[in-house]
């Protein structure tokens, strides 16, 4: 789980273009919204592509997105339990 | 009888080199790409901005001219006008868009290159920064057009659309950029001209 | 200042290739909505409004046989010679032109003239096409170009740079643009329904369309319609989600109201843009609140259309004109039950109504707005 978590946040500073953040930066239960890492809503939809893309997870709902993006804890936890590839 | 207008500022990013007023800010011959090349001027401008690095090239390069442009006003009005052109619009991500979905097998479209595969939207990048809440127009044409600026930067002024007008060119296509930004207003020393504007265009 | 006459229109749209046939259409609550099962436009089937490839062809052999222009240069080149044809005193060459667009002919991106690309290719085959000295003007401002180019054109006509304009709007169906909303989960599976509870986003639609404005009242035949305010504004706020306050919308409208010398209990109808998005319906709904709008009229015709882009607001603003010369308001396609925040007043059903003023606005990636009064006049 350790290893997803890291790859999560390598992935998504990659993805979201977070040139100032670093992986050290992001704890693993800290907001990804809002005051967190400042995500906004293009890179929500950005999310959806990438659990799509990378682990063959496709969203019935993106609205279901919200509670999936809350954290790097929750995002890994759904990701191990849903991911196809 | 015809009012005048002035233009007060101009900057300009071509050959590697970024200017305001016709005085060298900033130069680098050394980068690989533009995006290191616009992260070069985004550091030597001391810029903290999160969003820039989200942007995609077109929206860097206007949006860099545009600190620099605005950089000695304390306040810009938030009644100051935009209007940009350029050949390529978006051409260069809407490649990038465009090769996310040739492949069937492959095919993962981008919101983050889609939503920049409009030209306007740097037009909105520059508003958000500094809080522009005014006209918009974004225009193609086949090469930079001091008449046709000049013209409809006057129109905006005389029916009373804007305070203040940018004016200006910021042109991308495969590596290949031109941008120049003239700011245009009421009051001022450089009388509005399409002659004048294409002097410091050339400049 | 000179003053700017709607004078003449013409739209080619899967509902008709006459404006005349559009509005027998509106009259019939007609969609041109369909579901379309085209993999040279989409992998998997969608609804959309798409104009038929070879009535199109055909309806062109009338005015040309070349063959090698894109579908969009198609409409837009049947377009413009319909209304010359309809109109025989619009000299072409002393007009202004704006062609408005947001993509153009991008398809050529995946073929292997990717000239045809640039969106200067379309000024250059209307100059070519019609043997222009000049090249026509492009406007490519996202979902707001169609009523931008009018704004524009009123104002060129105003400050007397030319004393008739025409401005060109059109967009295609691409693949480009669809997958782009379907990555912005706002494509909907079933038939738009704009401003309704039961809304599922947006269906995207194409045509093309033209008006003429002229400063000349001999110009005017029938009854006079004047765009007797406008204005721009951009929101400042996100650059795809719009303004959760409408701050450049109501800005526009604001100003636009200003101009036209009216407040806002002298607008009778408003035909808004309504792309049937939660956000956007949203959106606009809190900015015709603000503005003190919410009793007034109102209707999308993103249910007949679908949203034709650079096409959508020169097309609504057409329709609007006349409406204005028939008296009449057509219902919003699609709704039934209202589904955003603020009070609004949608038509549900076709209309006579006596009408002088018409608000016509739009907005779009990128934060802007853009509000226009469209007026029944006395010259």
């Amino acid at each position: 789980m350790a290893e997803l978590q890291e790859e999560l946040k390598e992935k998504i500073i990659e993805q979201l273009s977070l040139e100032d953040v670093e992986v050290s930066e992001i704890g693993n239960d800290d907001p990804l919204f809002g005051d967190g890492l400042g995500l906004d809503s293009i890179d929500a939809l950005e999310l959806i592509v990438l659990l799509e893309k990378d682990y063959g997870i496709k969203l019935k709902d993106p609205k279901e997105g919200k509670a999936i993006f809350e954290s790097i804890n929750v995002m890994a936890d759904y990701i191990s339990k849903n991911r196809t590839k | 009888m015809e009012q005048q207008y002035y233009i007060t500022s101009f900057c300009s990013i071509k050959n590697n080199k970024i200017s305001k007023n016709g005085e060298l800010l900033y130069s680098d011959d050394n980068s690989d790409s533009i995006k290191d090349f616009a992260k070069g001027i985004y550091k030597f401008l001391e810029l903290k901005y999160p969003k820039f690095h989200k942007m995609d090239e077109l929206c860097k390069l206007s949006f860099l001219a545009s600190e620099v442009l605005l950089s000695d006003q304390l306040e810009v009005s938030e009644d100051t006008a935009l209007v940009l052109a350029n050949r390529a619009s978006s051409l260069d991500t809407d490649r990038k868009h465009q090769d996310t979905i040739k492949d069937r097998e492959n095919y993962f479209p981008s919101p983050a290159v889609f939503v920049y595969t409009l030209p306007n939207i740097m037009m909105g990048e520059i508003s958000i920064r500094h809080q522009l809440k005014s006209e918009n127009a974004f225009f193609v044409k086949k090469a930079f057009d001091a008449k046709f600026l000049t013209t409809y930067s006057r129109v905006l002024l005389d029916t009373n659309k804007a305070s203040n007008v940018i004016c200006g060119w910021v042109d991308l296509d495969n590596d290949k950029y031109d941008v120049f930004l003239a700011f245009i207003s009421r009051n001022g020393e450089k009388l509005l001209s399409k002659e004048q504007l294409n002097n410091f265009y050339k400049s | 200042m000179k003053k700017a006459y709607l004078v003449a229109d013409n739209i080619i749209s899967p509902l008709g290739f006459s404006t005349e046939a559009n509005l027998e259409n509106l009259r019939a609550n007609n969609t041109g909505i369909n579901r379309v099962d085209n993999k040279t436009i989409y992998e998997e089937p969608f609804y959309g409004a798409v104009i038929n490839n070879d009535l199109l062809s055909s309806s062109l052999e009338i005015v040309s046989n070349n063959v090698e222009y894109s579908k969009l240069e198609k409409m837009m080149l049947l377009s413009i010679s319909k209304l010359l044809s309809e109109n025989p005193s619009l000299d072409i060459k002393k007009s202004g032109i704006i062609i408005s667009t947001t993509k153009g002919n991008i398809n050529a991106l995946c073929s292997n003239s990717e000239t045809k690309a640039y969106l200067g290719s379309i000024a250059e085959t209307i100059k070519d096409y019609f043997d222009l000295d000049s090249e026509p003007i492009v406007l490519s401002n996202a979902c707001i170009s169609g009523g931008l180019a009018l704004a524009i054109a009123k104002r060129m006509i105003q400050t007397g740079e030319y004393e008739d304009m025409i401005v060109v709007g059109g967009d295609l169906l691409s693949e480009f643009t669809l997958s782009g909303f379907f990555s912005f989960q706002a494509v909907s599976p079933a038939p738009c329904k704009p401003f309704c509870k039961n809304r599922t986003g947006i269906s995207l639609g194409e045509a093309a369309a033209v008006a003429w404005l002229s400063s000349n009242p001999k110009n005017v035949k029938g009854k006079a319609i004047q765009i007797t305010g406008d204005a721009s504004a951009n929101d400042a706020n996100h650059i795809s989600g719009p303004s959760r306050t409408g701050e450049g919308l109501f800005i526009s409208i604001s100003k636009a109201l200003k101009e036209a010398g009216i407040n806002n209990t002298q607008i009778d109808f408003i035909t808004a843009h309504g792309t049937a998005t939660p956000f956007n319906d949203e959106m606009e709904a809190i900015a015709f609140n603000r503005a003190g709008l919410q009793n007034v009229p109102v209707n999308s015709l993103k249910g007949y259309y679908g949203h034709t882009l650079g096409a959508s607001a020169l097309i609504e603003s057409i329709i609007a004109r006349h409406c204005l010369m028939n008296d009449e308001i057509f219902a919003s396609l699609g709704f039934e039950e209202l589904g955003v925040s603020q009070p609004i007043n949608i038509i549900k059903k076709n209309e006579s109504k006596s009408l002088r003023r018409v608000l016509k606005t739009a907005s779009g990636f990128g934060g802007c707005n853009v509000a226009l009064v469209i007026e029944k006049v006395s010259l």
